[in-house]
């Protein structure tokens, strides 16, 4: 293991004390010091929200892009370079409204990335408006009579989608989310981390104490983690009790193993830029 | 093919294809100039036409000039003969009949017409057959030999009842096989030429050819490429993928680029560099997706909120395509922001020959940062020239966030709780000033437009990308015929604009023209914003067509004799 220390960042967050977030960022530190990555082969990309401030408050390389576009700036930079670790944290805004499309097609890809979503069911940076994740009736300053909408439900969506590392952590049991994050940075292949990450200053519903009653740890049901029929309909589960952990896990040749030129072995990032048969590339055209 | 069989002679070709967007249907055609000179432009009239039905025949028979000859198939098509001009011939010919002997496909009326084609033209049916082989090289044999007696069947037939063209194509003096490409292909050239190893882009015409010829060229050239899900997806790849170290392209058409705009800020603010192909066609919206324009130069100029650097290049032919590619690629990396290669369906998608393109590749990377620096790495390093040096992910010693929030000089977001700071808000300004001083930089750096034609000349013609085709040809010939002097001013290097160089060009032309592909003279409004030159005269072409020669030289006529 390496020094937590060695991944502490000059800039100190600047989240509301008692924000979800600060757990899933220890968390993140605590995983990838197991995990001992050097800090200069560690990318954290976010896209725009309280939750993508994230990569200025940890010593690594970092991305911190637009609003919603996270999963394809880590998909160009790792197809540029698959020596790098390459973790995307965000929010549920973020990924699973703005950014939706990216998130399925990233799944059915199966990049190997970590993607962590801190899902805190609205909108924090822009002071409270409903998610696409806020609970049916949810108040909020958009939606003062209510929501009137479905909400998305991620781990559902990853299960068909594609992903071969689905998981729910809870940023109150920051040891157990930092189990969850390493296990996904280990996996090879897309990784879905979603986190109840709760916004103590715009959700006062789902609050420490909402999933303090209600999570459980499927890991102690004796639960299948290679079982897709059951991870679906666990992925269901909300009332009376939440289930958190490790839904689905598989193996599948990733994107990276798949792509016909990063195949061969050399990151494009150490190739030559120079071509080697010019003459016959040339010839092509007479 | 029938172009292929005239680069390989050693003849110039310049072909352009048009069609709509369905997949079959419509009226299609595909229209070859050859010569011993460089050819310029698709031209006025034609020599030689084959009408495979009589819509063809009847659209296009006015067009054959003096001397040329329709061919056409006698029992299809239905044509009376009387929209020819005077002393041009109608020669039909059992197309039909003949393919039938081959293929039941009647898509062999082709290969059997072409075999006519060359016998009237007098060329080289061995080249020809050289061109089937390769054309249909992935096919079963059998299909090159259909291909090849149905085209010595036409030629034959061509033989026994016809004559050969006044003009025939005499074996030119250089038979050198010449290169045979699209702009698209000169633009993907010059990119793996220049190192690129990303590309990733979504279907749109213009622009997919690029993604075809990358993909098919992929492994061979090292080159990962992504088809994404949407063009908000493909820029931010390319980002990702330059952010990461790269050289990246992304290719489009305007559609796609509108998508793209916020993307193109993100590459202004973290100074990742980036270079974006934008083939555009006939809008607003789908607009008209097989047909050309040059109307998007307002938005390449003005996407995207707030002020950033951007490079604009347009090149202004095939062979240009390819170095404005290369060229692109170091400016990308030089000032560290987007460039965008202005191309449009016309230059994107016609074949030309080219003399030759040069194998030696000047490659500027740019400056970067070695890794025992001190800490922590100012990535945004306030400079004279505004470049800092970069570095990238993987490296020791160079750790930093790029943010699309406004940062320090050490990538520090300055948007949240420190704003308003007065410390913050001096550093705020101080980065934009930073980045914007690159642009003065490469401002200075740009060289002044083309010059084309004499020094001294009664009118100039001024124009940006393809439409210097068309325009060159017309100095080259009106221009040295006529007794009117005609010159022009082409437009490339388009922003930073260069108005220092610019200015003084435009003010001693004794009079000035503007052609362009749109409605609104964009280019004209940027050269008045820059310089204060106003033109006035203007050939606008907004139809989907290109330009025709004859659509300059009837509007250098009517500007030229006006109070001359
Ligand atoms: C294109 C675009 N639209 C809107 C915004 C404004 N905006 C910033 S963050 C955000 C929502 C953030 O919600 P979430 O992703 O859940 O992050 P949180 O703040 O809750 O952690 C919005 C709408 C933006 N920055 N860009
Ligand atoms: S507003 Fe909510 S999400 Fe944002 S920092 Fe505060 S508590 Fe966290
Ligand atoms: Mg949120």
């Amino acid at each position: 293991m390496l020094e937590l220390s060695k991944y502490k960042s000059e800039t100190r967050p600047d989240w509301c004390p008692g924000c979800g977030d600060f757990g899933v960022l220890n968390a993140l530190v605590q995983a990838v010091a197991n995990l001992e990555i050097d800090p200069k082969d560690l990318l954290v990309v976010s896209g725009i929200g309280c939750s993508s401030n994230l990569p200025g408050f940890i010593h690594a390389y970092g991305f911190h892009s637009l609003h919603g576009r996270a999963i394809p700036i880590a998909t160009g930079a790792r197809l540029a370079n698959p020596e790098l670790t390459v973790v995307v944290t965000g929010g549920d805004g973020d990924g699973y409204g703005i950014g939706l499309g990216h998130f399925i097609h990233a799944m059915r890809r199966n990049l190997d990335i970590t993607y962590i979503v801190m899902n805190n069911q609205i909108y924090g940076l822009t002071t409270g408006q409903a998610s696409p994740t806020s609970q049916k009736s949810f108040v909020t300053k958009s939606s003062p009579m209510g929501t009137i909408e479905e909400p998305v439900n991620p781990i559902a969506l990853a299960l068909v989608s594609g992903a071969t590392y689905v998981a729910r952590g809870f940023s109150g049991d920051p040891k157990h989310l930092a189990e969850l994050i390493e296990k996904g940075i280990k996996h090879k292949g897309f990784a879905l981390v979603d986190v109840f990450s709760p916004c103590v200053t715009w959700n006062k519903v789902n609050t420490y104490d909402y999933f303090r009653q209600r999570v459980y740890k499927l890991n102690d049901t004796g639960y299948d983690t290679s079982d897709l029929g059951m991870a679906l309909e666990k992925s269901r589960e909300w009332d009376p009790k939440i289930p958190i952990g490790i839904f689905y896990e598989t193996t599948k040749p990733t994107y990276e193993e798949l792509d016909p030129v990063l195949r061969t072995g050399t990151p494009p990032v150490k190739a030559s830029l120079s071509q080697s048969d010019v003459d016959g590339l040339f010839n092509e055209f007479i | 093919m029938f172009a292929r069989t005239c680069s390989r002679s050693g003849f110039h070709c310049y072909g352009l294809n048009s069609y709509q967007s369905a997949i079959r249907g419509g009226h299609v055609w595909f229209q070859v100039r050859g010569s011993e000179q460089k050819v310029k432009s698709h031209g006025d009239n034609v020599d030689i036409l084959i009408a495979l039905n009589s819509e063809s025949a009847d659209i296009h028979a006015p067009f054959v000039s003096p001397g040329g000859v329709i061919i056409y198939d006698k029992d299809r098509v239905k044509f009376s003969g009387n929209l020819l001009s005077q002393k041009a011939r109608a020669l039909p010919m059992p197309l039909g009949q003949i393919s039938r002997k081959f293929d039941k496909n009647p898509i062999m009326q082709n290969t059997v017409a072409l075999g006519a084609a060359l016998y009237l033209l007098g060329l080289d049916f061995k080249v020809f057959e050289t061109v089937i082989g390769d054309t249909f090289g992935k096919k079963k044999e059998s299909v090159i030999t259909a291909n090849i007696q149905a085209a010595t069947s036409g030629y034959e037939y061509a033989k026994s009842n016809f004559s050969q063209l006044e003009v025939t194509a005499k074996p030119p003096s250089n038979p050198r096989p010449k290169m045979l490409m699209t702009g698209n292909q000169a633009i993907c050239l010059g990119a793996v030429m220049a190192g690129c190893k990303f590309y990733a882009a979504y279907p749109m015409t213009p622009a997919s050819g690029l993604l075809h010829w990358m993909a098919a060229h992929a492994t061979r050239c090292g080159v990962v490429v992504k088809q994404a899900e949407d063009e908000l997806a493909v820029i931010n790849m390319g980002i990702g993928a330059a952010h990461a170290g790269v050289r990246a392209m992304v290719g489009t058409s305007g559609g796609g680029f509108s998508l793209m705009v916020e993307a193109l800020g993100l590459a202004g603010m973290t100074e990742t560099p980036i270079v974006i192909v934008e083939s555009q066609r006939a809008g607003p919206s789908t607009g008209l997706p097989t047909k050309t324009e040059q109307g998007d130069l307002n938005m390449m100029l003005g996407a995207s909120q707030g002020d950033f650097p951007r490079i604009v290049l347009s090149p202004l032919t095939v062979e240009d395509a390819y170095y404005a590619t290369i060229e692109a690629f170091n400016l990308a990396e030089r000032f560290q922001c987007p460039v965008i290669l202005a191309s449009d369906l016309l230059l994107s998608e016609h074949i030309e020959t080219v003399d030759s393109l040069s194998k030696d590749v000047l490659i500027d990377r740019g400056e970067w940062a070695n890794s025992t620096q001190q800490q922590p790495f100012l990535r945004y390093r306030v400079t004279e020239t505004g470049i800092s040096p970069r570095a990238i992910p993987g490296n020791p010693g160079t750790i930093f966030v790029a943010a699309s929030d406004e940062h320090d000089e050490s990538g520090v977001v300055i948007s949240d709780v420190l704003a308003g700071i007065p410390k913050y808000v001096a550093e705020r300004k101080k980065q934009m000033d930073k980045r914007m001083r690159k642009l003065e930089v490469a401002r200075t750096q740009m060289p002044p437009p083309k010059v084309y034609g004499p020094q001294e000349a009664d009118i100039t013609i001024v124009c940006w990308g393809s439409t210097f085709g068309v325009v060159s040809e017309v100095v080259d010939t009106f221009g040295k015929t006529d007794g009117i002097r005609v010159n022009a001013i082409a437009f490339r290097n388009i922003w930073p604009f260069n108005a220092e160089k610019a200015e003084p060009l435009l003010k001693s032309a004794k009079k000035v023209l503007d052609v362009e592909c749109n409605y609104s003279a964009q280019l004209a409004r940027l050269i008045r914003a820059e310089t204060g030159f106003e033109i006035k005269d203007r050939l606008l072409k907004y139809d989907g067509e290109p330009i025709y020669p004859y659509e300059v030289i009837g509007k250098i006529r009517e500007v030229t004799s006006r109070n001359a």
